[in-house]
């Protein structure tokens, strides 16, 4: 059979032979170790992009817990405040009213005092009083008692010794 | 200074003198007509090489092996010098080289998401193949033909069998795609691009050809010799070495994604 163009079947083959030879010989040699090559340094990146990332989530999350940590302590610091200031106003409170107390009790005792004074002032002077006008109803007494020349004489004796004593 | 002056006009002078002598001494009597010679660049039926007594084949077939050795061997060499000396933070050649590998690797998982194992080594290999194999032709490696008449080795896809060959693979590893990630619906769905491995290796082939017809073309007559093989030969080549790599690993890898997509079951209609 008269081919055109010089087609050989048997040359075709052995070019598809020799494409053979040369696509296993060149994936053996050179493509499958140098593609090897480069996935796995890809795959190295990987796992250290990886590493990497892994490591920048934890230390987020390490952030993230001190920060938690930080806020929970400006809490604390704010209700330590806020109790030690409650502390504070409930004993200024409890020592004012103690203080109220103590100023009642001692208006009162004073007061009473002062009533007691006053009361032994008034028995006192109403006392006095009574030995006052005793004294005086027994001078007036004494002197209904007395002559009434001698209590002239008595009278005149004391007006002139007093002129004499002037003189 | 007066020595930079010297070189140069030493310099001038060779040139002139080379060109002088190439125009003086005429092209070597040809075996055959430049029309020959783009037929048997085109049908490779006149400058056949024997393969080691055995068979005469096309040089193109030549240039696969050469191809395939050398690659293989550099490939050895890295393997045992370079591969194990790699580091995290790389150096040039092992950044060219992960560029490489990742360049098809990527290609692979960008344009088949579900299987991309097998299909990022076979595009590294065929890429590989047609960048190398394209170059091939600027080192202008001579062999004999069975005749005995010495002839420049070409690229290995200008001959229609190597174009052929690779644009099948192709095919069958789409298919192996189609296969391995959809089963049955996977065959049908590379047998539906049933021009594919048609339109593939005839690409390869009519990419790689021109170059090689407009080369010979060049080379044929000695005053076309000068300067513009830099052009047509050198920057030309380039071009389809990059280009024809590209379009090759990115069809295969485009058409195996597409057949190798997981069949989804299609949703209950109700009546």
């Amino acid at each position: 059979m008269n081919i055109p163009l010089n087609i050989d079947w048997q040359q075709i083959l052995l070019h598809w032979m020799n494409l053979a030879i040369l696509a296993g010989g060149l994936y053996f040699l050179l493509f499958a170790p140098v593609k090897k090559f480069m996935d796995q340094r890809a795959g190295r990146y990987a796992a250290r992009d990886a590493e990497i990332a892994q490591k920048l989530a934890e230390a987020e999350q390490l952030k993230a817990e001190y920060q938690a940590k930080l806020d929970g302590a400006d809490e604390e610091i704010h209700a330590a405040q806020a109790k030690a200031q409650q502390a504070a106003q409930q004993s200024a409170e409890e020592q004012l009213a103690r203080a109220r107390a103590e100023a009642g009790q001692l208006l009162a005792k004073a007061r009473a005092e002062a009533e007691y004074s006053k009361e032994t002032a008034r028995k006192a002077s109403q006392r006095e009083l009574k030995e006052l006008a005793a004294q005086a109803a027994k001078k007036l007494a004494s002197r209904m008692q007395e002559d009434p020349f001698e209590q002239f004489l008595n009278a005149a004796q004391g007006q002139g010794g007093t002129a004499h004593e002037e003189r | 200074m007066k020595q930079h002056k010297k070189a140069l006009a030493v310099w001038i002078f060779a040139v002139l003198a080379l060109l002088a002598g190439a125009l003086l001494a005429g092209p070597r009597p040809r075996a055959e007509t430049v029309q020959q010679a783009m037929r048997d660049a085109v049908l490779h039926n006149l400058n056949r090489v024997s393969l080691f007594g055995i068979k005469e084949v096309n040089p193109g077939l030549i240039s696969a092996f050469a191809v395939t050795a050398f690659l293989l061997a550099a490939a050895a060499c890295i393997r045992v010098f370079a591969v194990p000396k790699f580091k995290d933070a790389p150096g040039r050649l092992q950044l060219v080289l992960e560029e490489i590998v990742g360049l098809f690797d990527r290609m692979a998982r960008s344009n088949s998401p579900h299987r991309n194992g097998f299909l990022g080594a076979y595009l590294f290999a065929a890429g590989a193949y047609v960048f190398v194999g394209t170059l091939f032709e600027l080192l202008g490696l001579e062999a004999v033909t069975a005749g005995g008449e010495p002839i420049t080795l070409p690229a290995p896809l200008s001959d229609v069998n190597a174009a052929i060959a690779l644009g099948t693979l192709s095919y069958l590893v789409i298919l192996s795609g189609g296969v391995a990630g959809a089963g049955l619906k996977g065959i049908g769905r590379t047998l539906k691009e049933f021009s594919l491995p048609i339109s593939m290796s005839f690409r390869l082939f009519g990419a790689l050809l021109s170059g090689l017809l407009v080369t010979e073309l060049v080379y044929y007559y000695v005053n076309l010799s000068f300067v513009l093989p830099v052009v047509v030969g050198v920057l030309f080549t380039l071009l389809h070495a990059l280009i024809q790599c590209y379009v090759l690993t990115m069809l295969t890898a485009l058409f195996y994604g597409e057949v190798s997509e997981p069949a989804v079951p299609k949703p209950a209609s109700r009546k």
